[in-house]
């Protein structure tokens, strides 16, 4: 019998006889018989220690930030996460608890979530933010089927080649279904100018990355402007790290606001789990899909929080709602309410002003290098592409052997740029790192 | 009781921070003045560590969780959480790695994903797995998608309808209307099956599919499983399996057999990974052959002795950047290698048994929804016949005076009253014959005096919050002049010395 199993036989024996079965296998006969009990291969099971031994040995596998010096973005971000964070997650009343359905017993995670809501409407200028999503893809694409819905008679999406490029797979995934057109991106090259020519009456919606997926920052404002013109809506995907030292998007004008929250400490975690922040402005409210925290009153008066505008969601609405999503990122939620509140307003500019100091340090010693080319232009925040004299591919390997993990070989996504790779910088590459990189890359010229 | 603690935006004071930051050590580059935001970060906190550290931990203490009590939500699968997990996802060769680094240097996290989808396809039958989906609602979504795509692909454009059952969790039929298919719904028949006649009327040549959860929601087997796979696919449909209750039947049946086609594993629920307040959740795919090559990317496949992350070659597409939740896979990854084929057998067979016992106990006093042998959950309904008046909020908030985390509530929706109990394997005969006793005082209580259960909870963080008024005026982030209104224009309390609270 398992260790997390807690019944005796005896109590089985007492359970059975109440039952009335004589025994477990009984209350299976309702399963066909053919197919009843089939055979398991799995591996045996280990003990405790034995597990332990073999996840270390898989985990000891991996290069990591505490064996590399990493300056791979590209969606996923080294950023420093205070010890408390995880100190916090860990608590058992946060991690193994449900989803807030019993609001006086879940107040806890009810006021995280009110509390989180109220820092991503801060951080991003705007008026109300949901309780998160999988991830920045996902609720960049569910910004995309939010904006169809909010507009009148439009059927297609205009995206530009600079946002991520598997969120625009992403975003092609969700739409797939239904007959709406998805253009701006068919050439990696094209220019922000290129997309917006191609903004017209049938646009739902304008989505733009900022900084983008080459690091280039953008001002929004004349782009909301464009896309407001045509009667569509501005979905801006940002970096909330930027946003510490940036022009909010709410400011800019920006109608629904997405990003991915792993940089508001969530560590690496190979992909996942992630957080997709999702935000917009106060007319859309009651289209937003996902969870929403209210603050209310109790019988005696006292302040408390619920799940609200719940009609919206697929539970009540069943095949009327507009996004089937159910669990949500609840813990990720907590650990980057945790982690803001942390580093507060200070930290969080004190980070941003980091992570761009120490870039642009980077940049210009890489672009010194004979060779080395900087792509991206200013304004750029904490990533830049380089053009490189050798495959990316080729001086990646050579850096490995140094101990570092080097940036993002872009000739797939974008093969106009050639030999080019994507580097990120944050606060968690000191200069002595960068000194070391810049040396690398020089003997690898 | 806890007291209450004020919104954290309450505690700031000018200047504190709450983390210690390197110190630039590189030339500061020119700034674009013209992009910088001008609101000095308004609305952001400014905490000690301290402050912060205080403040998650108090209200930390106003949830309840599973390692604190019973936590008998059906269809949610709330069954203790392994500590051992918790060291597993953190070791820093799997949380400190990046997602895109060379391959060849994240062969253990490729060869964890790869064992994985092995093992998941072993315990249902089918040939392939995705571990892609962020949740089960996206795993659905996959699996719809894949449907559309399979069917396309043979020209089968008209097949746009998908059938689900009235009983089914409402992302099944959000999930068709969000590929853009027809929702049609299917009856349930007198003992809680899928009525065969509203199947057989509604199947056509438009039937792209039909979403079954089996278990069912109502907590049980569907006795005609092979026959609906049989007209499902004879009408050339395919059968989506809502692996929602997969904790009842491991090792017990194989989806496969019956004649499932894909389905979704939450790993959140029947692999233990914690669920987090409401998430993080995984939602992998397994599919038989014929729709492997459409599943979400991206899948590990082994080349010799290496393992590559490699997209189906008619993929959907992705649903989700990256690999999936990676850190819910290693906790799956570790829960089956714990337990092994037998030890996964056991779970299943004792959060059956402890489903049937709390059945025959409360029977006597809650109406059972469907009286026959249950799979690890149970619909009552809280109807009791000497307190009609009686409704299940009020059974279930005065569930929380004596110490339980109330049974879902009102689903499925085609039961009223509907109260969902699944105690889990991890439950212990002691725990459940306390609940027992509780549910049964309680329906003493309600025909006594139903203001004990109206004015319940009375030993909560807070008393019955006010739903209705949250929704009419949305308050969605903290502002000091609403919550001062909030406070004033709140309702008249009853007497705490009025209030009735229970004995243990």
């Amino acid at each position: 019998m398992s260790h997390y199993i807690s019944n005796t036989d005896q109590d089985r024996r007492a359970m059975l006889d109440a039952i009335g079965a004589s025994n477990i296998a009984e209350l299976f006969e309702v399963v066909p018989e053919e197919v009843r009990f089939p055979h398991v291969e799995l591996p045996p099971p280990l003990s405790e220690a034995e597990l332990l031994r073999e996840l270390n040995r898989l985990a000891g596998r991996n290069a990591n930030t505490q064996t590399h010096r990493v300056f791979l973005g590209a969606g996923a971000y080294n950023h420093f996460v205070p010890t408390a964070v995880d100190a916090l997650l860990r608590r058992a009343e946060f991690y193994t608890a449900y989803t807030p359905y019993q609001p006086e017993i879940s107040q806890g995670t009810l006021q995280a979530i009110f509390e989180y809501q109220t820092l991503i409407c801060a951080l991003t200028g705007m008026d109300a933010a949901n309780a998160s999503h999988y991830d920045g893809a996902t609720a960049m694409a569910e910004a995309a089927v939010m904006a169809l819905n909010s507009t009148r008679n439009k059927h297609s999406i205009v995206v530009a080649p600079t946002v991520h490029p598997q969120y625009r797979m992403v975003l092609r995934s969700y739409l797939q279904g239904l007959g709406i057109k998805i253009v701006g991106d068919e050439d990696p090259a094209a220019s922000l100018e290129d997309v917006l020519a191609q903004v017209d009456s049938s646009t739902a919606a304008l989505i733009v990355q900022t900084p983008d997926f080459l690091g280039q920052i953008h001002d929004l404002k004349p782009l909301a402007e464009r896309v407001h013109a045509a009667g569509g809506l501005l979905i801006a995907q940002v970096d909330p790290v930027a946003l510490g030292l940036f022009q909010t998007p709410g400011a800019a004008g920006a109608d629904i606001v997405t990003a991915e929250g792993q940089s508001l400490g969530i560590p690496l975690g190979f992909g996942g789990p992630y957080l997709g922040i999702f935000a917009c402005k106060e007319q859309y409210i009651r289209r937003m899909p996902g969870r929403l925290a209210g603050a209310t009153t109790d019988l005696d008066g006292q302040v408390g929080y619920v799940l609200t505008l719940q009609t919206r969601e697929q539970h009540i609405r069943r095949e009327k709602a507009t996004s089937n999503i159910c669990t949500n990122q609840g813990l990720m939620m907590l650990a980057s309410t945790i982690h803001m509140c942390l580093l507060g307003k200070h930290g969080l500019r004190h980070v941003a002003r980091l992570c761009y100091h120490r870039a642009h340090y980077a940049a210009a010693e890489i672009a010194r290098l004979p060779g080395y080319e900087l792509v991206t232009p200013e304004p750029f925040f904490k990533e830049f592409a380089v053009r490189a004299p050798r495959p990316v591919a080729e001086i990646n390997r050579a850096l490995a052997q140094r101990g570092i993990i080097g940036g993002y070989d872009l000739k797939a996504d974008y093969p106009q740029l050639g030999d080019a790779m994507l580097l990120c910088v944050t606060e968690m590459n000191t200069k002595a790192d960068i000194d070391a990189l810049v040396a690398a890359l020089k003997e690898l010229a | 009781m806890n007291t209450y603690e004020p919104p954290i935006f309450e505690l700031s004071g000018t200047g504190k921070i709450g983390a210690n930051l390197p110190a630039l050590d590189v030339p500061e580059a020119a700034l674009p003045q013209e992009l910088l935001r001008d609101d000095d970060l308004q609305g952001m906190p400014e905490l000690s560590e301290t402050e912060v550290t205080r403040h998650f931990t108090r209200i930390s203490q106003r949830n309840f969780c599973i390692d604190t009590g019973m936590y008998p939500l059906g269809s949610c699968t709330m069954k203790y959480n392994p500590k051992v997990h918790e060291e597993a996802a953190r070791l820093p060769g799997f949380a400190q790695a990046h997602p895109l680094q060379d391959p060849e240097q994240a062969q253990g996290a490729l060869q964890l994903m790869y064992e994985l989808q092995s093992y998941l396809a072993e315990l249902s039958g089918f040939d392939q797995v995705s571990l892609q989906p962020a949740a089960g609602a996206q795993g659905e979504f996959s699996g719809i998608l894949v449907f559309r795509a399979y069917h396309r692909d043979r020209g089968d454009d008209q097949r746009t309808e998908i059938l689900v059952p009235d009983s089914a969790h409402g992302t099944n039929p959000a999930t068709a209307a969000m590929v853009g298919m027809r929702v049609v719904e299917v009856k349930s028949g007198p003992r809680g099956n899928c009525n065969l006649e509203d199947l057989k009327s509604k199947l056509s040549p438009r039937t792209a599919g039909l979403m079954l959860t089996n278990p069912n929601t109502l907590g049980l087997f569907e006795e005609n499983i092979q026959e609906i796979a049989r007209l499902v696919h004879e009408a050339g449909g395919l059968m989506y399996g809502d692996g929602a209750n997969f904790n009842a039947i491991l090792g017990i049946v194989k989806p496969r057999e019956v004649g499932f086609d894909f389905m979704h594993y939450n790993l959140h629920k029947t692999f233990t990974t914690p669920h987090g307040g409401g998430g993080p959740g995984s939602g992998a795919v397994g599919c038989t052959e014929a729709l492997a090559p459409y599943l979400p990317g991206s899948i590990v496949v082994k080349q010799g002795e290496r393992y590559e992350l490699r997209q189906p070659e008619r993929s959907i597409g992705r649903v989700k950047s990256f690999w999936g939740n990676f850190g819910m896979l290693v906790r799956a990854w570790t829960y089956i290698r714990t337990l092994g084929a037998a030890g996964l057998k056991e779970v299943s067979e004792n959060a059956v048994l402890n489903a049937n016992y709390l059945r025959v106990k409360l029977q006597p006093v809650y109406p059972v929804a469907y009286d026959r042998t249950c799979m690890h959950e149970v619909v009552l309904k809280g109807q009791l016949r000497q307190a009609p008046e009686a409704r299940t909020l009020d059974i279930a908030k005065r569930l929380i005076d004596y110490g339980f985390h109330p049974p879902t509530v009102y689903f499925p929706i085609s039961v009223p009253e509907a109260l969902m109990i699944e105690p889990t394997e991890t439950e212990t005969k002691r725990n459940m014959d306390a609940f027992v006793d509780a549910m049964i005082t309680i329906a003493q209580e309600a025909a006594e005096d139903m203001s004990i259960l109206r004015n319940a909870p009375t030993t909560a963080a807070v008393r019955r919050l006010d739903e209705v008024g949250a929704a009419r005026r949305p308050i969605l982030k903290y502002d000091r002049a609403k919550f001062r209104e909030l406070r004033r224009e709140a309702p008249e309390a009853t007497p705490d010395d009025q209030l009735e609270r229970p004995t243990y």
